[in-house]
């Protein structure tokens, strides 16, 4: 690759931004996934204005899946609450290794209130991969043009399943759930070039099934900060040996 | 439910229940994340420990599934997700192969097995 891309302002970095969600793979992974999430809005008897403004406020299809069945089965809120809450402490992590991709000297906070909250899955796994090739001072511009890209396309596809809902053989709407999955481990893969972010990926994909099974309290966090620390302290021994 | 759902009252249950226990994790991150810069141990740490979780969510979501992916047997699933990424590595670490074949093999075996 030769040296990042210079955009002449930061529309055009934007709209590059929002070209490259709209041919990206996560178009087709959103576009299954929140048609999934608008049958299952549907089914449990929101209104379709809900379900969009659910996409744009909570930005996190794991939490949304939570939020709506938790919400539509009589579930207290407290506890809707603090599962959707557990859901998201991925959110965390993934703020703090993207934004130093996007801040320069003098970025101001409010310049980094949108791409904090447009930190998902799919625009993180995407940006990490993308940021490096853009110039640093038209970062913000193209993360939030490819975040715009990415919401929009949820939103779209969340009215579409809304109101297919539920039209679906049992297998293709079997086979639209099993799109994130698939999605996210071959593109979690595909970010991971050091060994450190291969390790992660491992140990996550062990320790996540297996504390879930033991029902261990906050499994999720722990299959984070165990895997994680671990793939962390076999890179640094892995660095300090050689 | 839906007697509930009129009004303007689902909507401030969205903002308590959904937006905002989601979206304190993004501004503790964002709080935390000032003066990290991106080779930091702390930034290294903090991606790590983000695959980590995005990857139990992964396995998590095949073989716990909800809703109709749950009709279709577990060892189908994996099955399907093991030919997916292999056919990802196979085809220059094409996201899209990963997708299509897996996605291709679920279809087939729940076909043989609900019909």
């Amino acid at each position: 690759m030769s040296g990042p891309i210079s955009y002449a302002s930061s529309a055009a970095a934007f709209f590059a931004g929002v070209r490259s969600a709209l041919t990206s793979v996560f178009f087709l992974v959103l576009a299954g996934t929140f048609i999934g999430i608008g049958a299952l809005a549907h089914g449990f008897g929101f209104a379709v204005w809900w379900l969009a403004l659910s996409t744009v406020l909570v930005w996190a299809a794991p939490a949304q899946v939570i939020l709506i069945s938790a919400l539509g089965s009589g579930a207290p809120w407290i506890e809707a609450a603090i599962a959707v809450s557990l859901s998201s402490i991925r959110m965390f992590p993934m703020v703090v290794a993207l934004l130093p991709l996007l801040r320069r000297e003098g970025t101001r906070l409010r310049d980094l209130l949108l791409p904090t909250h447009f930190t998902s899955v799919s625009m993180w796994i995407e940006s990490l991969r993308l940021l490096p090739t853009v110039a640093p001072e038209r970062r913000i511009a193209f993360c939030n043009g490819l975040s715009v890209g990415y919401m929009g396309t949820a939103t779209s596809f969340g009215f579409v399943g809304y109101y297919l809902a539920a039209e679906l053989p049992p297998l293709l709407a079997g086979a639209l759930l099993f799109l994130t999955p698939m999605s996210f481990l071959s593109s979690t893969a595909r970010n991971s070039r050091l060994m450190i972010d291969k390790l992660a990926l491992a140990f996550g994909l062990a320790l996540g099934p297996l504390l879930a099974y033991l029902h261990v309290q906050l499994d999720l966090m722990w299959t984070g900060v165990v895997g994680g620390s671990l793939a962390y302290a076999v890179h640094r021994l892995r660095e300090a040996a050689t | 439910m839906s007697a509930a759902l009129g009004g303007l009252w689902p909507y401030l249950v969205l903002v308590l229940v959904g937006f905002l226990p989601n979206e304190i994790w993004r501004a503790l991150g964002l709080m935390l994340a000032r003066g990290l810069n991106e080779d930091s141990q702390m930034v290294l740490w903090a991606r790590a420990v983000a695959t980590a979780i995005l990857a139990g969510v992964i396995a998590k979501l095949i073989l716990f599934s909800s809703g109709e992916l749950a009709h279709i047997p577990i060892a189908i699933r994996v099955t399907a997700a093991a030919c997916g990424f292999l056919a990802f590595l196979a085809v220059k670490r094409s996201v899209f192969a990963g997708v299509l074949v897996g996605e291709a093999v679920l279809l087939a075996g729940g076909f043989l097995v609900l019909h």
